[in-house]
């Protein structure tokens, strides 16, 4: 079980801003394309990778990161702070 | 070192007359106040989302950093989420020195810092909807300066 956060217009694409998902998954790029194959709406939040970030227990990560002892990770659009 | 992450607004001459009464053996403060612009774009404001948790403490180590490497005495950060009309202040930084270029380079790198690697999202309201701001490509080049 992990929990999965969405930030920005990741969360307006999927539709919501948390889920718990049961996974498997070895690495970040593992779970994706396990939300990917789920529906429609993951596909087109995820189409273009280079264009999101992860974060891994609120620590910016990558994509090939293992995801063995994560709580918690969040998807999101190139910060825009400041 | 202070840190605020909220939804209140906030006066940043109060702030910074604050942040220099408090601060002992300084040489200088420099301060930034970054201000909802307005214009085409987001002449509704702005409604900015943050990743509560990561975001304290991102900004929590960038300051640190900033400190060690500028022998900073003290330093201020305070960003707003939530929504902003145009013309209020969206966050500020201030740094105190023994000298200026320390304050003044410090200031520098910590809103490099924040502009890209603190866990906040834009979204302008304007005439035509709302918005994403996307990042840009000079965001990632500043950090490269540091």
């Amino acid at each position: 079980m992990i929990d999965v956060l969405y930030f920005a217009w990741v969360r307006e694409r999927i539709g919501l801003p948390r889920e718990t998902v049961e996974t498997a998954a070895e690495t970040v790029a593992d779970l994706v394309a396990e939300l990917v194959a789920r529906e429609e709406r993951y596909a087109l939040a995820f189409s273009d990778l280079s264009s999101l970030r992860v974060a891994l227990d609120q620590e910016l990560s990558s994509f090939d990161a293992l995801l063995k002892g994560v709580r918690e990770v969040a998807f999101f659009p190139p910060m825009t702070g400041g | 070192m202070r840190l605020i992450v909220g939804e209140a607004g906030f006066d940043p001459g109060f702030e910074v007359n604050e942040f220099t009464a408090k601060t002992v053996g300084a040489g200088a403060i420099v301060s930034f106040t970054g201000l909802v612009r307005g214009g085409a774009e987001s002449g509704g404001g702005m409604m900015i989302e943050h990743y509560p948790g990561m975001t304290e403490k991102a900004i929590a180590a960038i300051m640190e950093q900033a400190k060690n490497r500028w022998n900073l005495l003290d330093c201020l950060v305070i960003h707003r989420f939530g929504k902003l009309a145009v013309g209020e202040p969206i966050m500020m930084v201030a740094t105190a020195g023994i000298h200026r270029s320390e304050a003044f380079f410090a200031a520098d790198f910590l809103m490099d810092y924040l502009k890209s690697r603190a866990p906040f999202w834009k979204k302008e309201i304007g005439p035509d909807g709302e918005n994403w701001v996307a990042s840009k490509e000079a965001d990632e080049v500043a950090l490269k300066r540091w």
